[in-house]
């Protein structure tokens, strides 16, 4: 395991460090200490290698994620994973907002709650959150599946394109052209296979889907509001 | 001659209504018909104080001239130099703004690529990604980064030149993109990650910064995945300039792009286009007003465009003390777009060469705004980028012919005080005297408090 003490390198060596391991993986497993809320911690990283991050972090750490493991053993601040392609990104605490924004690929989960936005325009990527989320969560969602175990806050899956949502408890209110739909066995199979990764133990049949009505695909004055 | 009694008396002559012209009373028709505001693509079409109205002094007495043909007058400009380890450095101050792969096509989307490199400049991608032609013919290859974030990768961002954090654009400040259903292909919708067929919207805002402190943060991020290497522009629609241009450097840009009303877009409102934001010529001194208060003009560049032309439009935004021009629509036009030889297909589309605007549905018949493989096959990439590259030519020897005319051996070293203003309109937003004077409305000075 390396260890990098963030404070001491500074974020540009710890960054490069990090993302050199692309063309030939030298060290596997890497641990940030001292994070202290910083910004932008480990983006940019394009090789399978697990990074453990002790303590809070700032704004969009595991931003565009290729292939790593981003553990963050604290919270997160806005943009976690943002744009994330593949690999996963796990937050132990809560996360702020716009988490997972959007990603196109990997697995993003929060242990904790997510704040406002959270899935905002994502593309891709599969999103669990074991506790709640917060308003205009899956704003705009194109694909990828967000699954919250706890509550959903307001206007969840506004103008929601084919991504799937799938939550255990209340929702405040469904956005625009956003509506529960059926829960089929696929996806209660897809939910399960989320759920496992994820380490939660809810259960599929607990959960409502949501998705779009796709009823704003094309425009019609009737729409507007 | 009349015997007075078939006519009656004198009539009132028939007058039509300058408030309710025809054109009004046509849109009003047709929103009572339809229900739907009006959608168009390209920049404001209402006549607003433009370049046209300022005019150069030239040497004589008082300034010495350079000789036209053979004397030096440079052109070149580099741009990025604030943070980046690599500025993009450019053989003439015009460059090509962002159009995306969706709007138009993927051969012309190539040929603004091969147009610019063979005139040493850069293009920039649009709201849609990036595609393997425009990379593969574009020596220096401006990302955009947008609210959308179709496309968006990493790896394509590794690739570019440069970044371009799109916050907003002349034609729209303050407004999304859309592309309707007609264009979103197969192709444009696998990029998009949308399905085939829908009308395709554009954020307005970016889903994972709100403001200038934001921003900034999400600029380091931008500048940690890319090492620190490439530029980051910052591009907004001409609205509050001052502010703006000190927000976006404070932010940490290595380069603000400013975009005037007359900017084109590939489709938006009709009334956000022509009621929404500031003609580019009310918008340049109040950018390098900014600039020089934070002691930044000519270290962070200033880009401008929305509605440039010529190659008097260059060195008039040379003189203000623009680092660089783009241009979109005068590119589209260079290519082929409106030209008159498809003036039968354009009165088939109920327009005329020149006026079309429908470019989000998709019918151009110069196959440059289209997703239409039949139409797309009119357009040779090959032609529209010499067609391109002959025309920046142009225009730059235009720029170095008034330059060299006004003493100057870099476009750089035009000057407002090289110029003067032909209406008192021009004159108060450019801060540039009338024509015959040495004032301008606003002005402070002696005798003038």
């Amino acid at each position: 395991m390396q260890t990098l003490d963030l404070q001491a390198v500074g974020l540009r060596e710890l960054n490069q460090k990090l993302q050199s391991q692309k063309d030939s993986v030298e060290h596997q497993r890497w641990q940030v200490v001292n994070a202290k809320g910083s910004h932008a911690i480990a983006v940019g990283l394009d090789a399978p290698i697990e990074v453990t991050v002790e303590g809070s972090t700032g704004y969009y750490c595991g931003g565009m994620n290729q292939k790593a493991t981003v553990t963050i053993n604290g919270y997160a601040g806005p943009g976690v994973a943002e744009n994330m392609m593949s690999g996963s990104v796990i937050v132990e605490g809560d996360a702020s907002q716009y988490a997972g924004a959007t990603g196109n690929g990997g697995t993003l989960v929060i242990k904790g709650n997510a704040s406002s936005r959270c899935g905002i325009s994502m593309k891709g990527i599969n999103i669990v959150v074991h506790g709640n989320v917060g308003h205009m969560s899956a704003f705009m969602a194109q694909s990828g599946n967000l699954v919250v175990c706890g509550d959903a806050g307001e206007a969840l899956g506004d103008s929601i394109y084919e991504a799937r949502l799938f939550v255990r408890g209340s929702v405040q209110s469904l956005g625009a052209d956003c509506i529960e739909k059926e829960m089929k066995e696929e996806h209660l199979q897809l939910l399960k296979q989320l759920l496992e990764q994820a380490q939660s133990d809810a259960k599929p049949e607990e959960f409502k889907r949501y998705g779009s009505a796709r009823k704003l695909y094309n425009f019609n004055i009737d729409n507007a509001y | 001659m009349s015997d007075g009694k078939t006519q009656g008396p004198p009539r009132t002559e028939a007058i039509q209504s300058s408030t309710f012209s025809s054109s009004i009373n046509a849109e009003i028709r047709r929103a009572a018909a339809t229900g739907i505001y009006d959608i168009r693509g390209g920049g404001a079409k209402r006549k607003v104080p433009h370049f046209d109205d300022l005019l150069f002094l030239g040497a004589s007495i008082s300034r010495y001239p350079l000789e036209g043909y053979r004397e030096k007058c440079d052109t070149s400009v580099k741009l990025g130099t604030r943070y980046a380890k690599n500025p993009i450095e450019l053989d003439i101050p015009i460059t090509i703004a962002g159009m995306s792969f969706g709007a138009l096509s993927g051969p012309a989307k190539e040929a603004l690529g091969r147009g610019a490199t063979l005139a040493g400049t850069s293009t920039t991608t649009g709201d849609g990604g990036m595609t393997a032609e425009e990379r593969g013919h574009s020596n220096k290859l401006v990302y955009q980064y947008l609210p959308s974030r179709y496309g968006m990768n990493p790896d394509d961002l590794r690739k570019a030149d440069a970044i371009e954090v799109v916050v907003g654009q002349g034609a729209k400040p303050g407004g999304g993109g859309m592309l309707l259903g007609q264009k979103i292909s197969d192709r444009v919708a696998g990029m998009r990650n949308l399905p085939k067929g829908i009308d395709q919207r554009s954020a307005c805002r970016h889903p994972d910064w709100t403001g200038p402190d934001d921003l900034e943060i999400k600029i380091l991020e931008l500048r940690e995945i890319t090492g620190w290497r490439v530029p980051i522009y910052i591009k907004v629609g001409g609205s509050r300039p001052y502010f703006d241009t000190t927000l976006a450097v404070k932010a940490g840009a290595d380069v603000v792009v400013l975009d005037g009303m007359q900017g084109g877009t590939a489709a938006t409102q009709d009334v956000f286009i022509e009621h929404v934001g500031l003609p580019i010529l009310a918008c340049i001194r109040e950018a390098v007003r900014a600039l020089q208060d934070m002691g930044l003009h000519r270290e962070v560049q200033l880009v401008v465009s929305g509605g440039v032309r010529t190659g008097a439009d260059v060195a008039k935004c040379m003189a203000l003390g623009a680092d660089a021009v783009a241009i979109g629509t005068a590119a589209l036009i260079a290519l082929g777009d409106n030209d008159p030889r498809w003036e039968d297909e354009y009165q088939k589309l109920g327009t005329t060469a020149g006026a079309y605007d429908d470019w989000h549905e998709g019918q151009d018949p110069a196959g440059i705004t289209t997703q239409d493989p039949d139409l797309m096959a009119r357009f040779d990439p090959i032609e529209g980028g010499r067609r391109l590259n002959n025309y920046l030519k142009v225009m730059t020897l235009e720029a170095q012919t008034i330059a060299r005319a006004c003493g100057k051996n870099h476009v750089h070293n035009l000057e407002p005080e090289d110029l003067c203003a032909l209406t008192l309109e021009a004159s108060a937003m450019a801060k540039i005297p009338l024509a015959g004077t040495d004032w301008y409305m606003g002005q402070s000075g002696p005798g003038r408090e």
